[in-house]
């Protein structure tokens, strides 16, 4: 379904289409520059890389032969894009390294028998939609930006880009398991920085 | 071996652990018998269900967040380097 979408995309790109080329520069700049923001210290720099990005896709758009998804390879041009700036600053991102903090520390609430002491705090939700509060939604990318680089980004790229696990693993050179463990810690993470807006509202 | 096994699959799931599977769980990565212990664990603690729900809603609530569309002159920037290929 994707690759079809993709397909007729494409055809619309290569043919010149000014429409869908901003269609797919709205939808996807955004999540290119919070991506390329884990890479490198200052907001200007990960727009740089973004800028980057955006012309290597252009350039390579005849080249690209769809063996991944179109959103996979510009997310691939931006990682190797970002790889580079990263480097050019000397930093160092340890994106393979599990050495980042366990879930559990934030989920004090168990007992010696590992059952919860009390009912964990919940969370308000939308009453409309199978979503977090508007209130709380407000709150989800501070929660995000405050995660350790590799969380973050795996985090951002897995449920906001809304690559798929494959992508992922491919794109930081993750096993399968390190991939599900740093995207755990982060959701984790990301719902227990939400729970004092609940406790202390009330 | 296979003893130990047998024991651990009788060994009834506690929080702590079901809080360490939820990913696993939603990614579909559990074996079967984690998935029966995972689900089992589920149908009779509540405070288990609701951190599950919690943490469906973080996901989804992440999957709808409205990223801020680029800013204009970045906008014309690129649109004009997407004429400049096709006619050049």
């Amino acid at each position: 379904m994707a690759v079809d979408d993709d397909e007729d995309l494409l055809i619309r790109l290569r043919a010149g289409d000014e429409e869908a080329f901003e269609e797919f520069v709205v939808h996807h700049d955004s999540a290119l520059r919070r991506v390329a923001r884990t890479f490198v210290r200052t907001p200007s720099a990960a727009d740089e890389v973004v800028q980057e990005t955006w012309l290597a896709v252009l350039r390579g758009l005849s080249g690209f032969e769809a063996r991944s998804s179109l959103r996979t390879w510009v997310f691939r041009i931006l990682m190797n894009r970002a790889r580079t700036a990263a480097t050019r600053e000397a930093r160092q991102v340890p994106f393979s390294t599990l050495d980042e903090d366990d879930p559990s520390v934030f989920e004090p609430g168990f007992g010696r028998d590992g059952r919860w002491i009390s009912a964990p705090a919940r969370l308000d939700g939308d009453p409309e939609r199978q979503l977090l509060s508007r209130e709380l939604r407000q709150h989800l990318l501070d929660a995000v930006d405050n995660l350790p680089p590799g969380q973050r980004v795996v985090i951002t790229l897995r449920d906001i880009v809304g690559l798929d696990a494959d992508d992922v693993c491919e794109l930081l050179d993750l096993t399968d398991v390190n991939q599900r463990v740093l995207l755990h810690r982060a959701r984790a993470r990301v719902r227990a920085e939400l729970v004092p807006w609940v406790e202390n509202r009330q | 071996m296979p003893l130990f096994r047998r024991h651990r699959h009788v060994d009834p799931l506690v929080c702590r652990e079901f809080v360490q599977l939820v990913s696993d769980y939603l990614e579909g990565a559990l074996p079967e018998d984690q998935r029966l212990r995972f689900e089992a664990h589920l149908a009779e603690c509540d405070g288990c269900e609701g951190y599950l729900e919690d943490m469906r809603r973080v996901v989804d609530s992440l999957h709808a967040v409205p990223l801020a569309p680029p800013e204009p002159a970045t906008r014309e920037a690129l649109l004009r380097a997407f004429r400049d290929l096709r006619g050049g």
